[in-house]
Order: structure tokens, then C-alpha cells, then sequence
């Protein structure tokens, strides 16, 4: 059984100019173990829809359709119950580390809290707890750092301590929303041999919002690439890089400046903006900016799946 | 696709609208439409208009002096019959008339000093904020003393000394009050000034006088207008307090303040010469703060500035 | 352009009880380069190399503690206020964030046309406004767009009226700093390609910062690696990416991800050790040398100088000759 299943998730804003399609009819699984990236630009919905499934979306949100987490819809959990499972089974890391630590805690009380609260921990156990966990993601001299507060450590240290959080609770479901955004490229990499190895050890799951192509490219299994709130393709990492079905990945992927190309190469970028999400076009929502669209994409394109379990939403190459 | 295709595509139709610019909607246009769709601003602005209108007009339409002693009806309570609507005080005034009259002077005083205050406040302000260095460093820590002499006693002492001119109240209290002002201001210019905007001018070469001008001040207007609106009753508030310990403006001019000390006096043998001037200021206080917390969440600090 | 030795350095006063202390962070130090007329030279470096101080460092914006920065022979720093204003039509800046660095109560209109009020504060509306539509065309937007708000574009497009604004006095140079950092990366494209494009046509001269290599490469002519304040390599470009000279550019280019899951997995080790010592306490020496899997002795203890090699490219290295750092040959 997969470990998080989504099924049709409808993630909406009601605004003063109306409401806003955040996320439409999402689905996708994840079984332990796997490393799933979410991949899309600004607009396309994929930090709205994990907020949605962790209950996390501001007041003017809401959310509908089924978030099964080992068989249990979190979509109708109350808050208390959604906690028992949030910080535990379940942890999230976000993505601006300043925001996300309280600036007027110390560290030590703002990692051991939650594991505290929910298992139950005795402080001194928590806390050599803790410290393990920051010498495990190469955090020097954790004793010491423990006892900081957040805003006498670097970016990238903060990151560290946020991603030590995290695994401090030895979650079965990691979700990592753009967790190296702002980091520099060596930190990055630190960081995404963490999330490997916790893969590794403890058979995680781990969910990884990312824009970068290059991370994803590296650490992930399988992909879901997301576009105006929908999921346009779907598959392992080798399918979607090496043989992309949907012209939006293929034009996404084509616009990553590599180093491996040749130098004088211009970059293809795809034309235009992406929609608005107060007035979403009817039919396949790519439509403006595909080189490759037709009469037939003013409908709503069918999700097309072959044998490997490679997924897109599009009308090309569907038999007709 | 490149660039190439997409100039191609922009082209025709570029020639095709050029004749038909489309019009921008700043963000002023923004705020006044969030603005409308706060009732309690909108009703308050409404109540403040009537009011303006009452306490402008109205003693000319009704037919008593606000210091005529009408000997048939000493501390009479409000009725029809009698005339006076409101009632009248021990020595006979209409109530209803004085409190207009008063409300004239309440609000008059609520404008000018915070008139006063703004000029004060949003010039040493900018400036402290733009030039920073020892400048602003000097300006502020004169502001931190005045800030810490007991504001009430000064104007108490000025009263006493010049003596109760109406003009002195104003700028008494105008005085004080320029220095929230001014701390607002800086702050706001101070984080203006190290935006990329700014920046942006300065790499062209635009002057500091057009930059306080073109860049700076539109950006502060928000805050400002924001803060004056909820001076105006800070201001009237302390007017009342001041004529309330007696040290207001002098008889026959009255203003709320002064009235809700009459009527103190006699609040138990004639609760409306104390409740209609009351009324009248409460809901004036209201009225302003709750336009000022609309004009607050409409231009609200999240959309830059 | 010409830059020698520049260096900007900021006192910080670290107040205590009993007493102060003064800290001097070296935001750059020791930074020079050549500039000819339609070459686009990219500056690399993580946060804390000092880019930024650099890029406000040429265009004057901050004053240098050390060296000078000619623009066609004249130094700067040395010219009156009225003097370096006229330069300043030369010399643009394009910045990271698209929509802080436009008045959001100006019009697309009056923010382009900011620049031409300035320097020629006689002009004629109608040329303004023939100009200001010309530029836009030029960038790939609207002109009917003209009367908007900056709150009412995409971020690509805000970057658009960003660089619109540069052009606008038709520089020489135009500085960009990390123009692309905050887009998407479609939009990164579209804006990489535009700068391209205008330089080809208007023979302009890039500086292009940027801290992703990968961006860098598709733009550049030259290259300059940047650590700590200090530049540690500037080679020509496609010399930089196969043959880097210093151990820093080459762990910096293994560090970067390649968009292709065999590659990725198959990546080695960048190499890197530690972190990123802070810019108050500079290591010894080559500032790199706390982190460099090529250290020798020399390295803590004498600074080592930008030099020129054989192939022309420049290295602050001391063991420069002898490293052999191929990208793809492993060790």
C-alpha cells in the first residue's frame, strides 16, 4: 500500500477579486522509500498542495478530495488528530530557514519540543537526541551551536539545523519544500547527500519541491512536473529527463543552462507567461505557450499513461 | 522558441495597439477600492461628514445663541415642547447648540494641530532619514529628550505663562505631537532609502532633491495619511483632557472637553448635559479611528509601502 | 573599463561595556580586470565573495578603500560630483529583485523615462515618449503597457523594465546583478537570451554576476571566479569550464548538478571540505586555503597574487603551474 496517496486534490484561495485555482484534481502516490520530486515554477500550485494535505493553508484556503496517509484521509482530520501525525510520521522543512526558526528561542528548546511533546521524551534524552542529529548533518561542534539562537548562525547552517529538525523525529514521510533555495552550491550538495542517506537508513519517504533541475536530477526516483495547478507528467526520473512526453517539461528542460552543452548553444525559452490563476483558460492550460498546440487542446486533454507508468497530460500522441 | 519568433509574434500586434494604450491602475486606485469595501471606514466617513455638516451649519439653523440664558427653562431635560431638543445646562444654554459650537472648536483644533504636527513632523523626519550620519543621530536623540519631558506640564506651563489663547493651544499641542510623526517618517524614509528604486536613481545620476521628491515622498504619503487620521482624535482627546481640568479654551468659546467638565459637575441632577457632549465626542473618536484602520489595512505595509 | 586592485572594506564597531572594538570586513580585496567595448565578463562567486559590493564598486556607488577603477583612463573616484554624473550616462546597473527595484507609484512610462529627465532635463514629451516606446519594443514588451504599474507585470517582465530603464540612455555598459536569481527558470531563459540579443545589437559590454555557473556560460566571453572578496581565476570562457585554474573554480563546477540523472548520480566529489569561513575573520594567507584539497604550506602564509598565465587567463594561485585540473580526468 502506498504510504501517501492523493486523489483528486482541489486546493482554492477566496479572494477580493475572486477565487484562486491553486491546485486542480491532483493525483499521485508515494510508497516508502521513494524519493518523489514536485516539480514546477511560481503559480504552479506545488507548495499550495502540500499545505493543503498538511492543513497548513491560510484562512482564506480550502481544500477537498483525499489525502491517505497509511490508509487515513488527513483532509478529514481535526487539528488534534493532524498533529499526532504532523511533526511525527510526517515532517516538513521549509523553505526560508529565517522564518521558519523562532528567532527567540534557542535552539535546543526549539528542536527537542517536538519530539518532547509527541513521543514523549525525557528533556535530557531529547536533547542528546538532538545533538546527534546535528553532528550527523556535519554540523561542527553541536554541543556549542545547540545552545545559539537562530539568528548567530549562517544560512546555511540554519538550513542544516532546520533539516536536523526535521529528521529528529525519524519521520516515515519527509516534505522538502525548496529546502537549498537560497544556499550556496556546496551546502546544497551536503544537503542532498543528508536527505540520501536518511533515505537509506530509516526507508523514508521523501517529497522534494524544487525548481531545480539539476538536485532533482540527481537525488530523485520519480517526478511529477506541475503546471497552473495540474499535474502535466508523471514518471521515473530516467523517463521524464530522457524522453519527455509533455511539451511543457520538454520546454523547461530545454531552457536549463547546463554545463555539459556546448558553450554557444542560446537557451530555449518558452514564450509568454504563465497563466492567471483567477481566470484559467478552458482546455489544456499550456495551450498560449505550446509550440506544439492544435485545435484539439481548446478541450481538456485526457492524462495518458503507457506501460511504464509514464504519465501525461496532453493530446499528442494519443490515439485518436 | 527563441526570441526571434517571439518579436515576430509580438510585432503586428504591437503595431496593430499602438494606437490604444491601456490604462494603468496604481496603487492608490488599489487602496481606494479596498478602502470602499470596509463598511465601518465608509459608514464612519459618512457619520464624520454629517458631522461636519451639523457642526458647521447647525448653529445657524437653530434659533438659540449658544450663550443665551433662557430663564424659563434652567437644567431642563430634552424636549419637543420646550425647544431645546437636547435640554439645557444649569444656566439655561441649549445643549444642543453648545455642543455644536463646541464641536466646531473640537475639531478645529483636531485639524490644525495635527496640521501642525504633520508640517513639523514629515520635514525634520525626512530629513534625519535621508541624510543619516551625525545629523540624523543628533536629531533623533533631541527628539528622545523632548520626548521625556512631561508633555502635560509644558503645556500647563505655557497656559499659564502666555495665557489661554486659542492659537497657543494649538500650537501647544501641535508641538508635542510632531514627534511620533517625525520617528514614523524616518523610519519609513530610512528603509526607502536603501530599497533598489532608490539605488536605481542614484546609479542614474538623479539628484537628492528629486529623489526626496519623486521616490521618496509618494512612498511615504501612505503612512502619513494613515498616521494623521489617527492623530486627529489623539489630538482632540487631549484638547478635551486640557479644557476638562479647565485649562482649555476660555468662555463664552467651548469645546467638547470643557463641556463634558460642565456637565460632570452636574451628572446627577442633569445626566444630558453630560451624555450629548460625551456622545458627540466618543463618536467623533470612533468615527476617525475606524477611517484610519481602513486607510490602514487598504494601503496596507504588505504591498510595498 | 579598467580595474586595479580595487577594494572596499567596511569598519563594523563591535560595542561592548567596557570599551569597542573595530572589525573590518574586506568585502572585496584585490580585484582586477580589463573591460573592452562588447565583451561580457561574468563574475561567479557564492554569497558572502563580495559581487555585489563589486558591481556598486565600478559604477561608483560605493567608494573604494583601495585601487581604482578607470573608465577610459579617467579614474572615477577622483572626478567631481558634476563630472562623474555626466559618466553615469555610460555606465547602467540592472538589479536582483525585478519588482523592489521599480517605484511601484511610478508609471512603466515615467520609471524609463527617469533617466532621460535627468540628463536632458529640456527634452520634448513627445521624444520621451517616442523613446520610451522604442526601448520597450526593444525589450520584448507592449508599448501600449506604457501608463502601468510595476504591481501589474510578471516578474520576467518587471526584469524587462528593468533593463529597459538601463538602456534607455544607450550605455556602454551595463551592469547586471544576479538579474535572473529571482525568476523562474523558463523566464530566466527568456531574460538571459534578451541580454544577449541587446548586447549583439547595441555592441553593449556586460558585467554579469551571477552565482550559478551554468547561467554564467551561456552569456560570457570571460569568466571571474570571486572568493571571499578576492578573485581567484579570470579565464576566457570556454577555457574556465573544461580547464579551470584554480581549485575553487574546479570544485565549483563539480558542485553543480547537471540536469541529467546518469550524470548526477555519477558525479564525483566536489572536493570542498568546511564551510564558508565569515568575511570578519578572513582566513591567512590564500583566503581559500582552509577549504582547498591542494594545500601546502605555502598557502597559509603568503597571499597569493592575481598573475598571468601562458594562455593569458589570470589565477591567484601559488601552485597554479603544476595543478592539473581537467574536469572530467578525476583526482
Amino acid at each position: 500500500m502506498a504510504l501517501l496517496e492523493i486523489r483528486d486534490l482541489d486546493v482554492g484561495f477566496d479572494t477580493p477579486e475572486g477565487e484562486v485555482h491553486a491546485v486542480n484534481r491532483l493525483n499521485f502516490s508515494i510508497e516508502a522509500g521513494v524519493i518523489l520530486g514536485l516539480v514546477g515554477e511560481s503559480g504552479s500550485g506545488k507548495t499550495q498542495s502540500v499545505m493543503g494535505i498538511l492543513g497548513l493553508l491560510a484562512e482564506n484556503g480550502h481544500v477537498s478530495g483525499q489525502a491517505l496517509f497509511k490508509g487515513e484521509d488527513l483532509l478529514q482530520m481535526n487539528a488534534s488528530e493532524l498533529n499526532q501525525h504532523r511533526g511525527t510520521e510526517i515532517a516538513m522543512i521549509f523553505q526560508d530557514p529565517m522564518t521558519s526558526l523562532n528567532p527567540y528561542l534557542r535552539l535546543d528548546r526549539q528542536m527537542i519540543e517536538v519530539v518532547m511533546h509527541h513521543r514523549g521524551m525525557k528533556k535530557a534524552a531529547a536533547i542528546a537526541k538532538a545533538i546527534a542529529m546535528l553532528r550527523a548533518v556535519n554540523i561542527p561542534d553541536p554541543e556549542r551551536i545547540i545552545r545559539q539562537y537562530p539568528h548567530e548562525l549562517s544560512g546555511g547552517m540554519r538550513q542544516k539545523v532546520m533539516v536536523a529538525m526535521g529528521l529528529l523525529s525519524e519521520p516515515e514521510l519527509l516534505i522538502a519544500d525548496e529546502p537549498t533555495a537560497a544556499l550556496d552550491v556546496t551546502v546544497k550538495v551536503q544537503i542532498t547527500h543528508l536527505m540520501s542517506t536518511l533515505r537509506e537508513k530509516t526507508n523514508a519517504a521523501i517529497i522534494l519541491i524544487s525548481h531545480d533541475l539539476g538536485m532533482v536530477a540527481g537525488i530523485c526516483d520519480r517526478m511529477l512536473v506541475m503546471y497552473a495547478g495540474e499535474a502535466v507528467e508523471c514518471g521515473s526520473v530516467e523517463q521524464i529527463y530522457y524522453d519527455p512526453k509533455h511539451p511543457y517539461t520538454q520546454g523547461l528542460l530545454n531552457s536549463v543552462p547546463r554545463l555539459d552543452r556546448p558553450d554557444d548553444s542560446g537557451l530555449e525559452a518558452i514564450p509568454g507567461n504563465p497563466p492567471n490563476l483567477l481566470s484559467l483558460p478552458v482546455g489544456c492550460k499550456f495551450r498560449d505557450r505550446c509550440p506544439k498546440a492544435f485545435d484539439a487542446c481548446s478541450e481538456k486533454p485526457p492524462m495518458q499513461v503507457d506501460e511504464d507508468k509514464h504519465a501525461y497530460r496532453c493530446f499528442l500522441g494519443a490515439p485518436s | 522558441m527563441t526570441k526571434e519568433a517571439d518579436q515576430s509574434v509580438v510585432d503586428p500586434f504591437a503595431a496593430a495597439l499602438e494606437v490604444i494604450d491601456v490604462k494603468g491602475r496604481s496603487p492608490w486606485e488599489d487602496a481606494w477600492h479596498r478602502l470602499l469595501k470596509n463598511r465601518a471606514a465608509v459608514y464612519s466617513s459618512f457619520i464624520m461628514a454629517a458631522m461636519f455638516l451639523m457642526v458647521v451649519f447647525g448653529p445657524m439653523l437653530i434659533s438659540w445663541e449658544p450663550d443665551f440664558t433662557d430663564w424659563d427653562y434652567t437644567s431642563s431635560p430634552p424636549s419637543l415642547a420646550s425647544g431645546h431638543w437636547f435640554g439645557t445646562d444649569a444656566v439655561g444654554r441649549d445643549i444642543l447648540v453648545r455642543t455644536l459650537t463646541g464641536g466646531r472648536i473640537s475639531l478645529m483644533v483636531g485639524l490644525v494641530a495635527t496640521l501642525v504636527s504633520l508640517v513639523i513632523g514629515v520635514s525634520y523626519g525626512a530629513t534625519a532619514g535621508y541624510f543619516g550620519g551625525t545629523a540624523d543621530r543628533i536629531m533623533m536623540r533631541i527628539v528622545d529628550i523632548i520626548y521625556a519631558l512631561p508633555f502635560m506640564f509644558f503645556i500647563i506651563l505655557l497656559m499659564v505663562v502666555f495665557g489661554r489663547h486659542i492659537l497657543l493651544i494649538f500650537v501647544a499641542i501641535g508641538a508635542i505631537n510632531w514627534l511620533d510623526m517625525a520617528r514614523i517618517v524616518r523610519g519609513q524614509t530610512l528603509s526607502l532609502k536603501n530599497t533598489e528604486f532608490v539605488e536605481a536613481a542614484k546609479a542614474c545620476g538623479v539628484s537628492d532633491w528629486d529623489i526626496i521628491r519623486r521616490h521618496i515622498t509618494p512612498n511615504l504619503l501612505g503612512v502619513v495619511i494613515v498616521y494623521v487620521t489617527l492623530t486627529i482624535p489623539q489630538v482632540i482627546l487631549v484638547e478635551s483632557f486640557l479644557s476638562f481640568l479647565g485649562l482649555g479654551v476660555q468662555e463664552p468659546m467651548s469645546s467638547w472637553g470643557a463641556l463634558v467638565s460642565d456637565g460632570a459637575q452636574d451628572m446627577e441632577s442633569a445626566p444630558w448635559t453630560l451624555i450629548v457632549p460625551s456622545v458627540f465626542l466618543t463618536v467623533t473618536l470612533y468615527c476617525f479611528n475606524y477611517i484610519g484602520d481602513g486607510l490602514r489595512d487598504a494601503l496596507d505595509p504588505k504591498d510595498h509601502f | 573599463m579598467r580595474v586595479q586592485d580595487l577594494a572596499v572594506h567596511y569598519k563594523l564597531r563591535e560595542g561592548g561595556l567596557l570599551g569597542s572594538k573595530m572589525h573590518t570586513i574586506k568585502a572585496v580585496d584585490g580585484v582586477s580586470f580589463d573591460l573592452d567595448a562588447g565583451e561580457t565578463l561574468g563574475v561567479v562567486g557564492e554569497s558572502g565573495c563580495g559581487k555585489s559590493t563589486l558591481a556598486r564598486a565600478l559604477l561608483a556607488l560605493v567608494k573604494p578603500s583601495r585601487g581604482r577603477v578607470l573608465w577610459f583612463g579617467e579614474d572615477l573616484n577622483k572626478l567631481d560630483d558634476e563630472d562623474l554624473r555626466k559618466k553615469r550616462l555610460d555606465m547602467q546597473i540592472v538589479f536582483q529583485d525585478p519588482l523592489a527595484a521599480l517605484n511601484p507609484r511610478m508609471t512603466v512610462r515615467n520609471i524609463i523615462a527617469e533617466p532621460l529627465w535627468t540628463f536632458f532635463p529640456k527634452i520634448a514629451r513627445v521624444q520621451v515618449d517616442e523613446r520610451v516606446r522604442g526601448v520597450m519594443k526593444m525589450v520584448g514588451l507592449l508599448p501600449n503597457q506604457i501608463n502601468r504599474y510595476p504591481h501589474e507585470f510578471s516578474a520576467g517582465q518587471c526584469q524587462r523594465i528593468g533593463i529597459a530603464r538601463a538602456l534607455v540612455l544607450n550605455p556602454k555598459l551595463v551592469i547586471c546583478d544576479e538579474p535572473v536569481s529571482a525568476l523562474d527558470v523558463s523566464i530566466q531563459a527568456q531574460i538571459v537570451n534578451l541580454l544577449k540579443d541587446l548586447q549583439k545589437k547595441l555592441n553593449l559590454s556586460l558585467v554579469f554576476i551571477a552565482h550559478d555557473l551554468s547561467v554564467v556560460k551561456h552569456i560570457s566571453d570571460r569568466v571571474m571566479v570571486m572568493y571571499l572578496g578576492r578573485a581567484m581565476e579570470l579565464s576566457k570562457r570556454n577555457r574556465l569550464y573544461k580547464q579551470p585554474l584554480h581549485p575553487y573554480t574546479s570544485a565549483l563546477i563539480k558542485a553543480v548538478p547537471v540536469p541529467d540523472p546518469k550524470l548526477a548520480r555519477a558525479a564525483s566529489d566536489s572536493g570542498l571540505t568546511g564551510d564558508m569561513p565569515s568575511p570578519l575573520n578572513p582566513p591567512s594567507g590564500c583566503v581559500f586555503h582552509s577549504r582547498c584539497p591542494f594545500l601546502i604550506k605555502r598557502c597559509k602564509l603568503e597571499v597569493p597574487a592575481l598573475r598571468r598565465m601562458e594562455n593569458g587567463d589570470w589565477v591567484a594561485c601559488h601552485r597554479a603551474e603544476e595543478l592539473d585540473l581537467t574536469i572530467g580526468k578525476s583526482g
